[in-house]
């Protein structure tokens, strides 16, 4: 008799439990699930926003615009992003070796000042860094000689200005990883003679594969979700990263231009929604980290 | 430039070193010397990337600094000869700024603390052996994937006063339409519970990842005592989980000074809601749109210093606990 009470006792605790877990799902989902369905409603306000629309309120027109209005943005960030993922991941990883693996007296306080770099408000260099990148190497300028148009340059700002503050990141990411490898591997390939570098491109490198995944997929997020410095060191015009024209998109239009608003937001996020549920684990790992 | 020198300077001492290898046995014996060999070696691996961060971030928060003691405003050239506090003074006597400053703080301590509560009682209920973890745990993750431009989109929706959803499941319990973004009073409220939205499942993680660290005997332990579920978690748990709750509010209160992607995008410009100004919002306003370079140069000091209080003790708590 009591064995069934607890039973039933633990089946009842375990369905409030779902319940709950159910019930945010449905938080965490509902503002997506709401902008999707009003992303293909010819009337957004034909039925209650959280309802897909009748079959013959469907339109993809929003989607069309949307692309449309985006297209150039979306190209502009993968150029910004790819190669400011991959070079701040790179000289993250040679950091975070020199400072780790390769053991000397002093490096934990120059390892404080890159994690400290982590936590740096953008406003306390925005100025200098607009100035530096206008005045001091004047980038859009520069590229003119080569007979590029000065977007062009500005976006090549953006992206070493990325690299740069992406580095202390990448760095503590990669130096959480490195801490734990086995010294006495290192100390064999040393005693069997080999350099510094052939241990970081032999021994080093080929380890880090599952710390590259997670560093670069966190960094590739967080480069194209940034606003800030897109909207300050390159602005609106033909090289805007696709955050620039998302902020504008449909802001003129009130309640009938959230259909467009909301599959734009879908466009732009894509790339990112893709990344994240391919790789959520490494995702999970960069974030916690 | 400067970092093409580092390489430079880099391949040089590594030249150097190559051919020191040939005395590498010696190595640990001039290891507690100032310039042992494990230093030189590894100059090239951190010196550039060092030097480039170092310009980027020290670099440019020292010019900042001095830009924040001119008088610059409009096109002048800022002139450095005649330096002064003038501008924190002005800051101190401007309520757009102690408007902006309360906001800062509002907005911070609100959504870190709901942050850390929401993220611990998902990441506990996560916790209990469930099925299907890792998609329940994926889900609630999810909108931190995503740009503040995005989630503002939504949120924007979610808040509109005729048609939002918000007002519409309000309107069922007989409350509302509330202008949620209209409303001076009301929006740095709805600001963060969008907040909380998107970054709960980052607390959650780290929390999971707390949890997961107590050995398993110390829940079998208080379970034995006859202590009741909750009385376990307060009592025996959650003094554990302080490491993870100081890591997850310091990167919570990063974020909340950094909120400035989500303002700018519920309108779409430099102003953001009335009643929602934050710091960061102010400060790319007065050095974009009014041109105030030196006052924003010292707001941007401003935010610059609280951002140190906040993580100068942390960085000296992990540093003494060995987590560096």
């Amino acid at each position: 008799m009591t064995e069934t009470n607890a039973l039933s006792g633990r089946s009842w605790r375990s369905t409030a439990l779902y319940a709950v877990l159910v019930l945010l799902v449905v938080f965490y989902l509902l503002p997506l699930w709401t902008g999707l369905v009003t992303s293909i409603k010819a009337d957004v306000l034909a039925t209650a926003p959280f309802l897909p629309p009748a079959p013959a309120g469907f339109t993809s027109v929003h989607w069309t615009r949307a692309v449309n209005a985006l297209a150039g943005g979306l190209v502009n960030s993968l150029i910004l992003a790819i190669p400011a993922t991959i070079l701040s991941a790179l000289l993250g990883s040679m950091a975070a070796y020199g400072l780790t693996t390769l053991d000397w007296r002093y490096q934990v306080p120059i390892l404080m000042l890159f994690i400290a770099g982590i936590f740096i408000p953008y406003q306390a260099v925005l100025i200098p860094l607009s100035k530096f990148w206008a005045s001091v190497v004047p980038v859009s300028d520069l590229v003119g000689y080569v007979g590029l148009a000065g977007w062009v340059g500005d976006l090549v700002g953006l992206i070493l200005s990325h690299v740069a503050y992406g580095i202390p990141i990448c760095t503590l990411l990669f130096r959480t990883y490195y801490k734990d490898f086995n010294e006495e591997m290192i100390e064999a390939a040393r005693l069997d003679g080999a350099t510094t570098h052939t241990i970081y491109r032999r021994i080093i490198l080929p380890l880090s594969v599952p710390m590259f995944a997670v560093t670069l997929i966190y960094q590739f997020t967080q480069v194209w979700n940034d606003l800030l410095f897109a909207l300050v060191l390159v602005g609106p015009g033909a090289g805007a990263p696709v955050t620039v024209p998302l902020s504008q998109l449909g802001a003129s239009l009130s309640e009938v231009g959230f259909g467009i608003r909301m599959a734009g937001a879908f466009v732009a996020a894509l790339p990112t929604i893709i990344v994240y549920v391919l790789f959520g684990d490494q995702f999970a790992e960069g974030v916690s980290t | 430039m400067r970092g093409k020198l580092a390489a430079y300077l880099g391949r040089l001492v590594r030249r150097n070193r190559v051919r020191a290898d040939g005395g590498e046995v010696n190595a640990n014996a001039t290891r507690d010397g100032f310039v042992s060999d494990e230093f030189t070696a590894s100059l090239p691996y951190w010196l550039p990337p060092f030097v480039v961060m170092g310009l980027a971030v020290y670099g440019a928060i020292l010019w900042n600094f001095f830009l924040s003691l001119t008088d610059t405003s409009g096109f002048q050239t800022p002139n450095y000869a005649n330096l002064d506090f003038e501008m924190y003074a002005k800051a101190f006597a401007d309520p757009v700024f102690i408007g902006a400053l309360r906001n800062t703080f509002a907005l911070l301590v609100a959504f870190t603390v709901l942050c850390l509560v929401v993220g611990l009682v998902v990441a506990v209920l996560v916790d209990q052996g469930i099925r299907y973890e890792n998609t329940f745990r994926t889900i609630y993750l999810l909108p931190m994937a995503l740009s503040f431009v995005v989630t503002a989109q939504f949120w924007l929706w979610m808040y509109n006063q005729q048609n939002g959803l918000v007002n519409i499941i309000l309107g069922v319990v007989g409350l509302g339409p509330y202008e949620w973004i209209g409303n001076p009073s009301l929006v740095l409220g709805a600001v963060v519970f969008a907040l909380i939205w998107q970054f709960s499942g980052y607390a959650m993680v780290v929390y999971l990842a707390g949890l997961r660290a107590i050995p398993t005997e110390q829940f079998e332990a208080a379970r034995v005592d006859g202590a009741t579920t909750l009385r376990m978690y307060w009592r025996v748990i959650l003094p554990q989980l302080k490491g993870a709750t100081i890591s997850a509010s310091v990167v919570l209160m990063v974020f909340a000074l950094k909120a400035f992607d989500f303002l700018y995008s519920l309108t779409g410009s430099y102003y953001p809601p009335k009643g929602s100004d934050i710091l960061a919002t102010m400060m790319v306003r007065q050095a974009f749109v009014a041109n105030n370079r030196a006052y924003a140069a010292a707001i941007g000091i401003m935010l610059f210093a609280l951002a140190l209080v906040i993580v100068a003790p942390y960085l000296l708590y992990q540093y003494r606990a060995g987590e560096l």
